[in-house]
């Protein structure tokens, strides 16, 4: 057994030679189906005159790169507004759910319930088609609400989940309610929350491309202009083979970022007190225990 | 209100069709869910791979690129279905990464010893799997496939702006008719609370039903 997890080491006995061959048989076997499928698709690819010249030169010219590059970069704007934003929309409704103060404490969870359950889909097309704003505030707009809530609910299981002893500790030393939450509570839950933080962002970033539906001139749109120009005979399908390695790629190296953070905080004894699980799709109806 | 009441036909259309989508790409996602996360724990080395890279690539694909790379793609290679076809396999396998992911870390839960006991039995991978650790392991899965299911439910719109008949493409022809938008929109959001608060009581049954008492 070479890289076994701890998971899969409880569920097969340590294979003996017999058992080796056999695995190994279905390796083969598993193996050869799926390079098959591949096979096969680069062979449809090239039945249907995907790799020819009049598709894939359109990438070489100089206007074709610098449209690609400009949805780019109107994507990585969508998401860096949506991100900060949406950190302190999140920040604020935590505050707000976390405050003594009854209406405050209402408003704010009635708030995050409700973002929570729509689809984003659906707040972006509002904002957009019903208050007549221009694409990017309301693909900002929308992607702020959703992740603001998810982020809010984070936030609040993150301060909650610090060790009660510490808050108490604090109160016993004289601090001030915001103090506790700022000196005490909060730095401790940042750390623990940061994957889930990161995770969420990944989500974020994935949904600025729901600007595309929106006529939003983001990757997706110029790749779309791409893709339907007769000049260059429809290079849809290269159009895709280009555009979803960076997007994929641009999401994978988010979330790897999200698993070494919490790798890291997994050795780190600072965050031993707290664990934060991940945000959930909104449920608006009581009873069910979020852990 | 009068526009619910003047386009009953049109809203409870696209109402069903959200329905039947989130229905179908619910059972793809599970099924497949289930087939990569046992991929993912099997002793084979290369089904691990694959289920792994299943994965990585669709819990990272944005949906609209991949709604974009089904249902404007697939046809390119001669592939011609109904769009609701293509929407399902684009919803269900994207929704497949991530209860795979809940399948796996509810596998995790299940305490080492079922294992270990199953397979001083001499029971097989196969049976340790189907017969001790998955019935365990569905007990703790409940919450968080619920939640991935919402989610899909939620997803589903975007089915909608492709032009697949659905709750939010509604608002189209509804704006076109000349009806208020806001109110448009006031009962397409009341649509989904509908769809993901009847998904979310289910599972509050389910998980009252088989959930682990905690």
């Amino acid at each position: 057994m070479t890289h076994a997890t701890a998971s899969a080491t409880a569920l097969y006995d340590i294979p003996g030679p017999v058992t080796r061959r056999r695995h190994f048989l279905y390796g083969v076997i598993s193996t050869a189906v799926i390079l098959g499928l591949l096979a096969w698709i680069i062979y449809l690819l090239f039945d249907t005159d995907q790799f020819t010249s009049a598709k894939w030169t359109p990438f070489t010219y100089k206007g074709i790169q610098e449209l690609l590059l400009r949805g780019l970069g109107n994507t990585l704007k969508a998401f860096a507004y949506a991100a900060v934003l949406s950190l302190a929309l999140g920040a604020v409704l935590a505050v707000g759910r976390l405050s003594v103060h009854k209406p405050v404490r209402w408003v704010s969870t009635v708030l995050v319930e409700f973002f929570r359950a729509m689809p984003v889909l659906v707040m972006i097309f509002f904002i957009f088609v019903a208050l007549k704003v221009q694409p990017l505030p309301a693909l900002v707009a929308g992607l702020t609400l959703y992740n603001g809530s998810v982020l809010a609910e984070v936030f609040r299981t993150g301060i909650n989940s610090v060790e009660r002893g510490q808050g108490e500790a604090a109160y016993a030393l004289g601090m001030r309610k915001t103090q506790v939450t700022t000196h005490v509570l909060a730095p401790q839950a940042v750390r623990a929350m940061l994957p889930t933080i990161i995770s969420q962002l990944v989500v974020a970033l994935k949904d600025t491309s729901l600007g595309y539906l929106i006529t939003y001139e983001e990757f997706l749109h110029a790749g779309k202009l791409i893709a339907s120009n007769l000049d260059y005979d429809l290079p849809f399908i290269p159009v895709v083979m280009v555009i979803s390695p960076i997007y994929i790629g641009m999401c994978m190296l988010l979330s790897w970022f999200a698993t070494w953070v919490a790798r890291r905080e997994r050795r780190n004894p600072k965050t031993e007190g707290t664990g934060v699980a991940a945000a959930e799709p909104g449920t608006v109806l009581p009873g069910r225990r979020r852990q | 209100m009068d526009v619910l009441t003047e386009n009953w036909s049109l809203y409870g259309k696209g109402f069903l069709g959200t329905v039947e989508l989130t229905v179908y790409a619910s059972i793809l996602a599970l099924v497949l869910g289930f087939v990569m996360a046992s991929f993912r724990v099997a002793p084979v080395g290369s089904l691990r791979v694959i289920g792994t890279v299943w994965v990585a690539v669709l819990r990272n694909t944005p949906l609209t690129l991949l709604f974009f790379a089904v249902l404007l793609g697939l046809p390119r290679f001669g592939l011609v279905l109904p769009f609701q076809v293509f929407a399902v396999l684009a919803l269900g396998c994207y929704t497949s990464a991530f209860i795979c992911e809940a399948l796996r870390s509810g596998i995790n839960t299940v305490p080492t010893g079922q294992g270990e006991a199953a397979r001083s039995l001499g029971m097989s991978f196969g049976q340790t799997l189907g017969n001790v650790v998955l019935p365990q392991a569905f007990r703790s899965v409940i919450p968080p496939v619920g939640s991935t299911l919402i989610a899909l439910a939620k997803n589903s719109a975007i089915a909608g702006a492709f032009s697949v008949t659905e709750l939010l493409g509604t608002y189209k022809t509804l704006n076109e008719l000349g009806y208020s938008i806001i109110w448009t929109f006031v009962w397409i959001a009341v649509g989904y609370l509908i769809i993901t608060l009847a998904i979310s009581a289910l599972f509050n049954v389910l998980e009252k039903r088989w959930g682990v008492a905690r």
